[in-house]
This record gives C-alpha cells, sequence and structure tokens, in this order.
C-alpha cells in the first residue's frame, strides 16, 4: 500500500459557486481523498489556458476546473468563455502529447458539496488509473540535454 | 491534523519570521494576537491557516487594518473545510496537504501587494427615467429616505400604463383609485422634482456623478400661471377632432388639452402637430385658447429648455409599448371593426374613458366576445417571452364584460393559464366559474378572424367556430420605443427581448452593468403591477444605498492593463460582461473603466501578452502559488 501511486492534483475553483461547494463539503464532513488542492479564482473564465499547459509540464499529475453551472455565473458569461476554451484546449493537450484526460472541466454549485465530493473522488480515481504524468521527467532530460 | 507539526514547518519557510497557534483566531482575543505581534513585530504579510476565506476573511482583513497594516496583504489557507473536515480518516495524508495549503499560502502572501482603496464622493441626488407605477414608486421612497429626486417623463403625465387601465387583477380595486393618490404624492412631494414632458438627452459620467442633459419640451403653456380648468381646450378650434392617445385614439380631445382629467401634472399643453397656429401659421383673426385663458398662460413664444443635472444614481423606469397586432394578418385587426386590443377595451369599459364606460361595436352592444391570448408573446419566431400579465387581465376583462353584459356568451381561446400570482389562481378559478368558457388551443395551431354577417367569425382549429360581434387580443409587452437609444447613452445593455438586462437574474435582480444605475418594472422585463411597484421599491433600496453617506469605495481587486504590455489586440473588449474595458486610441491601449469592472478576470485570461490582468490575480503571482502549493517549485 505504501507504494500505491498518490497523484498530485490542482483544481482551480471560483470564488461563488465551486469554492463554496467545496467548503459545504467541508461542513458536511464530506470524506474525500488528499490529493486534490484548491486554488481559489474570482471566477474559471480567469483560468487561463496556459496555467493548465504549464501545470500538466511541470508534473502536476491532474488538473481540475471547476465553475458555477452555466447560466449561474456570477460574472453572467464567464463560464461560457471558460467552456468555449476548453474545447480546444482539450484537443490541443492530445495534440501535445498530454492525454486530455488529465484535465477535468465541471460545474458545482454553492449547494452541491456532494457534487464536488464525487468529482474529486472519481478524477483522482481516473489520474490513480493514468498512472504518474512523467512529463515533467521528458522536459527535465530535454533541458539537460540543450544546456550542455 | 497535527497542528503543531503544520506550524513548526511553516516557521521553516524563509519568509516567515513568527508562526503560532490559537484554538480560535476569529474570536477578540485571536485578533489581538494578531494585531500585538504584526506592531511588535514590524509584520509586512500575514497568513492564516485556519477555515475557509469565505467566512472570516473580512475579518481578518479588518485585524489587519487596526493594527495599520494594509488589509490586502493577507493570505489565507483554507485547512478546515477544505482539509481537516474532509479527511477525518486520513490523519497523516491531511496534515500533509494542509503543510501543501500553508506552504501556497505563505508564497502568495509574499507575491501579493498592499493596495489602496479609493474613496469617491456620492452626488445625494437621484435620477427615475420614467413615470409610470414603477418609477413614481422608486421615486417615492427614495425621495422618503431623503434624498432629492429628479423625476423624468417623456410625455405630458405622470401615470403611465396603469393610468389607462380601469381595474385591477386580481382584486378588482380600480386602477385609479390606487395610482392617483401615489401621482399627487409624487408631484407634492418636498424632495421631487417632477419634470414631465421631458426627455433624456445624454448621459455622462459615473456612479456619484452622472451628468444628465434633460430636455424640456416647450408646452406653450406656462406651468406657473395654468391653473387646469380646460376653458383653452374648450375654445380651441380643433375640439373634439384630434385622437387620444391616452384614449387608445378613440375618444377625441383638442389641439390644446390635458391627455386625462387626473394628469399630474394638471398643466395643459399644445400639441405641436395639430395645433392650427403651429401648423400652418394662422389660426383664425385671433387665438382662442389665449383669449380663453384668465390665467393669461397660453404663450407660443416658449421655446424647449435643455438643463444639465448631477445625479449619483439612476433609476430605469421607462415601462413597455403593448404589441401592435395589425401585424399579425389573421386576426384582421384594423380591418374588422370587431376585432379591438384588450388596451382599447381597458379605456371602453372605463367610466370615464371616450364612451363613459358604454362599451358598443357598430353601435350596438356586443354579446358574443371572444379573447384570444397570446398575441404577440411566446412566438416562435418573434417575441419569445411570455408578457406574463395577459392571462390575468384577460381573466379581469372576461369578468368585467360578463358582469356588464350578463347574456353575453364570452369564450377565452388561451394556451397556458399563468396564475402565479398571489391570490391569481383563485381568481381565474371564480372567474371560470361565472360562465365564461375557456378554451385550449395549441400556440403552433391556425386561428383565423374572417368577415361574416353582423360581425366576424372566429376559426380557430380543433374548435368550433364562433360568430362574434366583438373579439379582443390580449396584445403583449414590447420594448419601449426609444430603448436602444437610451441603453447607448447609458451603457445599460439591451438583452435579445430588447429589454434592459439586469447585472445577474438571482444575485442582483435590480442592478446594472453601470455601477449606480437600476431597474424597476417593465423596462427589464414584462410584469404586473405587484412585480412592478415590488421591483421598483428594490431599486430605491438599492439607489439608496449607493447615496448612503455621500462616499463610496472603490474595491481596488479590479484589472489593470500594464502600458508597455498591451498590444492593441482588443480581444479583451469583447469579452468583458460588464462594458468595463475601452480603448485608448491615443496610447493604443486597452484601458479599464474602474467604476464598472468587477474584478472577475476574464479578460487576463484571454489577454496574449498578460498585459491585462487583475490586482493580486496576475499570471506571475498566481503561477509562484500553484508552484509552491503543488511541491514543484
Amino acid at each position: 500500500m505504501a507504494d500505491e501511486f498518490e497523484p498530485n492534483i490542482l483544481a482551480f475553483c471560483c470564488n461563488w459557486c465551486s469554492y463554496a461547494a467545496a467548503d459545504l463539503a467541508g461542513i458536511g464532513r464530506m470524506e474525500m481523498p488528499t490529493n486534490v488542492k484548491v486554488i481559489r479564482v474570482m471566477c474559471s473564465g480567469r483560468v487561463k489556458p496556459e496555467f493548465v499547459i504549464k501545470a500538466l509540464s511541470q508534473g502536476i499529475d491532474g488538473v481540475l476546473v471547476l465553475g458555477c453551472h452555466i447560466g449561474d455565473c456570477h460574472y453572467i458569461t464567464g463560464n461560457h468563455r471558460t467552456l468555449k476554451r476548453f474545447e480546444v484546449l482539450t484537443r490541443l493537450l492530445g495534440h501535445m502529447g498530454i492525454d486530455p484526460r488529465r484535465l477535468r472541466l465541471d460545474w458545482a454549485s454553492a449547494s452541491e458539496g456532494d457534487r464536488f465530493t464525487e468529482i474529486v473522488t472519481e478524477f483522482t480515481n481516473t489520474i490513480k488509473e493514468l498512472g504518474p504524468n512523467n512529463l515533467a521527467d521528458y522536459h527535465g532530460r530535454k533541458a539537460a540535454r540543450v544546456s550542455q | 491534523m497535527d497542528v503543531d507539526k503544520l506550524s513548526e514547518q511553516a516557521r521553516s519557510y524563509p519568509e516567515v519570521v513568527l508562526s503560532k497557534t490559537h484554538p480560535f483566531l476569529c474570536s477578540e482575543e485571536g485578533q489581538a494576537l494578531i494585531q500585538n505581534d504584526i506592531k511588535e513585530n514590524g509584520l509586512d504579510r500575514v497568513v492564516i491557516a485556519a477555515c475557509s476565506p469565505k467566512f472570516h476573511e473580512r475579518t481578518f482583513k479588518k485585524a489587519l487594518e487596526k493594527a495599520e497594516l494594509n488589509p490586502y496583504c493577507l493570505a489565507m489557507a483554507n485547512i478546515r473545510e477544505q482539509c481537516a473536515w474532509v479527511h477525518m480518516e486520513e490523519n497523516g495524508k491531511a496534515t500533509e496537504k494542509a503543510e501543501r495549503l500553508i506552504a501556497g499560502a505563505v508564497k502568495r502572501a509574499s507575491v501579493i501587494e498592499p493596495l489602496e482603496t479609493q474613496e469617491v464622493d456620492i452626488t445625494q441626488t437621484a435620477m427615475v427615467i420614467g413615470g409610470g407605477v414603477a418609477g413614481i414608486q422608486a421615486a417615492l421612497d427614495i425621495a422618503d429616505n431623503g434624498y432629492k429626486v429628479y423625476l423624468v417623463e417623456s410625455s405630458p403625465s405622470i401615470g403611465g400604463r396603469m393610468a389607462q387601465l380601469d381595474k385591477t387583477f386580481p382584486t378588482l380595486d380600480c386602477s385609479a383609485c390606487i395610482l392617483t393618490p401615489k401621482m399627487v404624492d409624487a408631484a407634492r412631494h418636498p424632495n421631487i422634482e417632477l419634470l414631465a414632458y421631458s426627455d433624456v438627452t445624454d448621459v455622462k459620467g459615473h456612479v456619484g456623478d452622472f451628468k444628465v442633459k434633460v430636455l424640456k419640451k416647450p408646452r406653450y403653456v406656462d406651468e406657473d400661471l395654468c391653473k387646469g380648468c380646460g376653458d383653452c381646450a374648450e375654445a380651441c378650434r380643433m375640439k373634439d377632432r384630434i385622437d387620444n392617445e391616452f384614449d387608445e385614439n378613440l375618444g377625441k380631445r383638442s389641439a390644446i388639452y390635458i391627455p386625462f382629467p387626473q394628469a399630474v401634472p394638471l398643466k395643459y399643453l399644445v400639441d405641436p402637430e395639430t395645433c392650427l397656429l403651429i401648423t400652418k401659421g394662422v389660426c383664425g383673426k385671433t387665438l382662442k385658447c389665449a383669449d380663453a385663458c384668465e390665467a393669461k398662460a397660453v404663450n407660443f413664444d416658449q421655446k424647449e429648455e435643455e438643463v444639465e443635472l448631477n445625479v449619483g444614481v439612476i433609476v430605469l423606469a421607462t415601462g413597455y409599448d403593448p404589441y401592435d397586432p395589425s401585424q399579425k394578418e389573421e386576426f384582421g385587426y384594423g380591418v374588422h371593426p370587431e376585432v379591438i386590443t384588450a388596451l382599447e377595451l381597458e379605456r371602453l369599459v372605463n367610466a370615464s374613458g371616450p364612451t363613459s364606460g358604454h362599451v358598443e361595436i357598430n353601435g350596438k352592444e356586443p354579446k358574443d366576445i371572444v379573447f384570444i391570448s397570446c398575441v404577440g408573446s411566446r412566438e416562435k419566431d418573434g417575441n419569445q417571452y411570455c408578457s406574463r400579465f395577459c392571462c390575468m387581465y384577460n381573466a379581469k376583462l372576461a369578468h368585467m364584460v360578463k358582469d356588464k353584459f350578463p347574456d353575453s356568451n364570452v369564450t377565452v381561446y388561451y394556451t397556458d393559464m399563468r396564475a402565479f400570482g398571489k391570490g391569481f389562481d383563485e381568481f381565474f378559478e371564480k372567474v371560470k366559474s361565472e360562465g365564461i368558457q375557456y378554451r385550449v388551443r395549441d400556440l403552433d395551431d391556425p386561428i383565423k378572424i374572417e368577415k361574416a354577417d353582423g360581425g366576424v367569425v372566429v376559426k380557430a382549429e380543433g374548435h368550433p367556430d364562433i360568430a362574434s360581434d366583438m373579439v379582443i387580443l390580449s396584445i403583449g409587452a414590447i420594448p419601449k420605443a426609444g430603448s436602444e437609444k437610451l441603453s447607448e447613452m447609458i451603457g445599460v445593455k439591451l438583452g435579445d427581448d430588447g429589454f434592459f438586462t439586469e447585472l445577474h437574474p438571482k444575485n442582483r435582480p435590480v442592478d446594472t452593468a453601470v455601477r449606480g444605475v437600476f431597474l424597476a418594472g417593465c423596462c427589464q422585463s414584462p410584469k404586473d403591477i405587484p412585480d412592478s411597484v415590488q421591483q421598483a421599491s428594490a431599486a430605491a433600496a438599492r439607489a439608496s444605498t449607493v447615496l448612503g453617506n455621500g462616499k463610496m469605495v472603490l474595491d481596488p481587486v479590479i484589472a489593470v492593463v500594464r502600458e508597455a504590455g498591451c498590444g492593441d489586440c482588443q480581444i479583451c473588449l469583447s469579452l468583458c460582461p460588464f462594458g468595463a474595458l475601452d480603448f485608448d486610441e491615443e496610447k493604443k491601449m486597452a484601458k479599464v473603466d474602474e467604476y464598472l469592472c468587477q474584478g472577475c478576470g476574464i479578460c487576463t485570461a484571454a489577454c496574449p501578452s498578460a498585459a491585462i490582468s487583475v490586482r493580486n490575480y496576475s499570471q506571475d503571482q498566481l503561477e509562484a502559488q500553484i508552484e509552491t502549493l503543488m511541491g514543484i517549485d
């Protein structure tokens, strides 16, 4: 058991819905894996696709982007932008040799602590199945060769 | 979680000079501890690892402020809701995760910057545009709160659509009885300045300091002198020759007139489009109106007058226009005299209306009466929205004609009965029990009104034809003419349906994307009188909040543009949901309106050169935090 792969997962949560959902999961003492660490942004529309590419390139095993449900965005159309951007990003990841399953875009309202828990648990399992993201090693070796 | 271990670990970071634990940091004692430590150690950043920032971020910001440290120098690690409480069965791993969360917060604290809030002055005066029931209510509420209000109405009298109605549903009380006292209150209120027969022509500025140009159209009657006696209208050569718009053109008036007897202000005016002197340059040998006026109020030298008013907030209450059914040939409106609109019926049944309450079509009382619902509403290719008041005014009018003509046959063609308000369904059930036939038809099913002997015949698919001598079209609401122009001037966007858009349908239903501008009544979407009045009071409450004590603090956590970085692509401009971004042609860069920006960061995610960023949420700041949080730095 000690050797079991524990993925290192980053979650972007928007201040108004999904971050509140994560808090609600806590208030409801909903048990979930410890692998996901949340960073709070005001809107999922703030999440620049570059953040995701960079994180995955640096060896982070999976990235979650969680916003308000479509139609419920605190900033009206923020999550519409996120949705559009991430459709493109998902395709791009494939071309870059990154398994697109390492990225998941989803929605959780401030009243959906259970949904947040479900997403975290599911995604952690998905990443466990995919295994470690060894892209960092690849970039590391390449960088080392160039510098020689 | 092993809190002592976490505290010890935190102390080991190079940025950290002090790390302490406390069972209740949010308590008075906890806050005092933080304040003392800031002062004693000259701390310039504080990290709180505790509950969610959603709960006590403000508490701790205040604590920093009290210790004379900039409140934005705070970072929080959410180790309770998002760690301890969701990993109760994973002691070791929970502590490990908390360690990362704290490390990330420490990094965030070291990269964020102190920010200065900007305090701006608020002119403690409001403008309400539109003098229907919503505008009147909003003006009264703001005025009662102690602020000066300019109530601007485009037509000669306040009162709006409600003034045209005979009775109101579901209580059947007389519309004028409820409205007229409110109109008079508005005119008499010491804090309200009524600008009737006036148009808003320009709006500049921002919350707290709007500069609004208002054009007062000439009445050709001195308002200070006019007593409202009506002698001028009696004397007018055009008496009873001009269609009265207020009566939906069913009644006649003079060229010098008031729209209706209870008009406020009760000041006569000359219609420049029908007055002989104005249109033809001559009106007999002497001006009969001027001769008749004992107060010598008639003054054809009057000119339009533009005033510039400075206000802190604006309430839009411009209302709606009734749908024109003549664009739908199948109803034969304007072709068959038997076909009228519901608003026309309102005027006909009204005791002070053009027929003194006598309803006659082709010179006789109607016997077979048909109502048709959803005319101009819920269309597949046109107005897709429901106008929300037609179902109920339909029921009201059906009841009223049945009451007037007990022997008549009243049929209502409807599609869905939307009796959603308080007492609505009970009212509908009562009307149904009065012998009024309700026939359901699908909105897509053809319906046609054709000429027949002694009237018309209504042919609705799936139902037997009805020979009728009066057909009432339940017309819906359309956006008020001029909404587009007003939208351009003020910056409040119109939705696809053409009505003004609220900032957020649930959170901010009366606010708009333009800070300091609020919505009341049908200009936002069709609604009935109770809802209009409620929304008006809500808008007034929000407006009064802004007027407050004359000061307003602007949140500094908004977008800023790095001058050297902006590449002129203007992608961000189209993305902003609040229209807060503009392009500075001189500097060739995007610029942020600090009054409109909400700090969401949607623009920053799209900027190819990272030139635009939200303060303390820049790409560098977020990436630094991510790297430490994830342990890849």
